[in-house]
């Protein structure tokens, strides 16, 4: 099987340095990989490289890009595994607002305040040629349905809803068009522990029933151990260790990790 | 007279070369905003200077300059640049929409269809369409480059959730031959349809903003939508009450403090050609 993104030695330094280094993996379709590690390991550096809003210093993140359906403007010819860090800038910013899809850890950082939440979740749909406004609307209603959030909030800017709510209008926002890939820096951080808890069901709900392909980073081992099928541990930039979430968890080899699992590390 | 203590029309030749390139880059490329070094004119940047200075740079010796403020060559704004350029330039000046060869404006196009050889001068506060979603400059000029236009209906989809239509009604923004989108500046949205497909070159001038854009003669200006609630170019429901015009763009003015109003056209030199030919609305004396 082809992998969805394959990471290859992505580096990134800030001058002389080390955000992130030689870091390597692969996501296969409807996997969900965790990125765990203390703060200033390099996890949101390694999370913008390969959402193509940092640019490494070295490194490839291979996309599979969907075939364009029949009519559709798009290049013909050059779908399948494509290296988006050398991709032109167009394609890039094409890519995340149909099949990438970015949830920032502060949702005022991912939504548009002065929007109202119709107008937020509408806007990948008019980013990509939708003109219709009814149905631009139902779809808007129907996933603040999804996220929870009462369809008589509609008209209500996101600064009149509580940080839970904008989370996960933020959520709806992103998975509107129907990405395959979603980059996730610290959803739930900031959060209320209710909140928190009531937004991890909600998106390990989103990802099962859309079958979606992510990448999480976290501060939080409960929010892998419920969403990662995998987990990369980093320290200093570099991945440590990685694996499948419950072996790592459970049984953790580097040293490093075995720390962080038994919270001998305030992370 | 000319003021024989400045060059001809206020600025020394290489700013107006300056600005000519300027021009002539934007008519190269149709909505595009392009850049230019605005220099100080003496007038507060309330009063357009933009368009000052652009026509400043087109104007010859041999031109016919009107200006309009709202439609009326007679307030304050329009008086004050007519007589600057009296003054700096020593053109000939006119009220005749037909007349002119270069007509500064602000807030309006004229009702009497424009003609080849004419330039439309407009005055713009704000020449970025994107500017009230997206205020970084360094974003929406990224976004015009990648053609990536969906914040223009995000703003309209908030009109319409709001008021049930879409309310914009100055501003009104426009797709220019399918590529760049525009802030044609605040003229009201019965104007839009005129944007497009005019004989005439329009010049678009931000002093403040130091951006410069164009329509060449016969470019297609295509006002933004959704398929289910289309663009309309409304105006007052009413007739002019001086010359009976039922196509003209109306203001509403008081007419005595007993709450006394009436619609008149705001296009004066219209209104009045059309009284001289014979034409009365209901309200003329
Ligand atoms: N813009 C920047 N300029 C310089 N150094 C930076 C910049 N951003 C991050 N760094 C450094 O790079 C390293 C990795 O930072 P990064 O933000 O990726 O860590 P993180 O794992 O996301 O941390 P946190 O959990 O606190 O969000 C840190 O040493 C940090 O100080
Ligand atoms: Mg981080
Ligand atoms: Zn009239």
């Amino acid at each position: 099987m082809t992998p969805l993104l394959s990471v290859q030695g992505i580096t990134k330094h800030y001058g002389a340095h080390i955000g992130c280094a030689d870091v390597s993996f692969d996501l296969y379709p409807g996997e969900v990989m965790g990125i765990v590690g203390e703060s200033g390991s390099g996890k949101s550096t390694l999370l913008n490289c390969m959402a193509g809003h940092l640019a490494p210093d070295a490194g490839r993140v291979v996309f599979d890009t969907r075939k364009p359906s029949e009519g559709d403007a798009a290049d013909h010819e050059n779908h399948g595994p494509r290296d988006t860090v050398t991709m032109s800038e167009p394609e890039r910013r094409m890519l995340s607002r149909t099949d990438w899809a970015f949830v920032h850890q502060h949702a005022r950082d991912g939504l548009r305040m002065g929007v109202s939440a119709g107008g937020n979740v509408g806007e990948r749909l008019m980013a990509v040629g939708a003109r219709n406004y009814a149905s631009i609307r139902d779809q808007a209603t129907d996933w603040l349905g999804r996220v929870e959030i009462d369809a008589g909030r509609i008209d209500d800017r996101p600064t009149t809803f509580s940080g839970g709510m904008q989370q996960r209008l933020q959520i709806a926002r992103n998975l509107v068009t129907g990405p395959r890939l979603v980059f996730m820096d610290e959803p739930t951080g900031g959060l209320d522990v209710s909140v928190q808890a009531r937004l991890l069901d909600l998106l390990r709900g989103l990802v099962r029933d859309m079958g979606l392909s992510a990448i999480i980073v976290t501060h939080d081992l409960a929010v892998v151990r419920l969403l990662a099928d995998r987990i990369m541990v980093m320290k200093s930039g570099r991945v440590v260790e990685s694996g499948l979430t419950d072996q790592v968890l459970d049984d953790p080899q580097h040293a490093y990790s075995q720390l962080l699992v038994s919270s001998v590390l305030q992370v | 007279m000319t003021d024989q203590a400045y060059n001809f029309a206020y600025l020394d030749e290489q700013t107006k070369r300056m600005i000519r390139r300027a021009i002539l880059k934007g008519v190269a490329i149709p909505g595009y905003q392009v850049p230019f070094a605005s220099r100080e004119m003496p007038m507060p940047y309330g009063w357009g200077t933009g368009g000052v200075q652009v026509s400043a740079a087109v104007l010859t010796p041999d031109d016919t300059l009107k200006v309009i403020d709202q439609g009326a060559d007679d307030t304050t704004n329009a008086v004050s640049i007519r007589s600057f350029f009296e003054r700096t330039a020593g053109v000939a000046t006119t009220t005749a929409t037909r007349a002119a060869t270069v007509i500064q404006t602000r807030h309006r196009i004229p009702e009497e269809p424009l003609t080849e050889g004419q330039i439309l001068v407009y005055q713009v506060p704000i020449p970025e369409p994107l500017r009230f979603l997206e205020p970084r400059e360094s974003e929406t000029r990224k976004m015009h480059s990648l053609e990536e236009y969906g914040l223009m209906h995000v703003k309209l989809y908030e009109d319409i959730s709001r008021h049930g239509h879409i309310a914009t009604s100055y501003a009104y923004p426009v797709k220019v031959e399918g590529r760049y989108v525009m802030d044609p500046s605040p003229i009201p949205k019965f104007d839009n349809p005129k944007l497009s497909g005019t004989p005439a070159i329009q010049l678009f001038g931000a002093g403040r903003e130091q951006r410069i854009y164009a329509l060449p003669p016969y470019t297609q200006a295509v006002s933004l939508d959704f398929d289910d609630h289309p663009f309309t170019p409304s105006k007052a429901d009413h007739p002019c009450g001086l010359c009976a015009a039922t196509e003209s763009y109306l203001d509403e003015v008081i007419t005595d403090d007993q709450g006394g109003r009436m619609f008149v056209c705001s296009d004066t030199d219209y209104c009045t050609a059309r009284q001289a030919a014979g034409h009365k609305g209901k309200d003329a004396a």
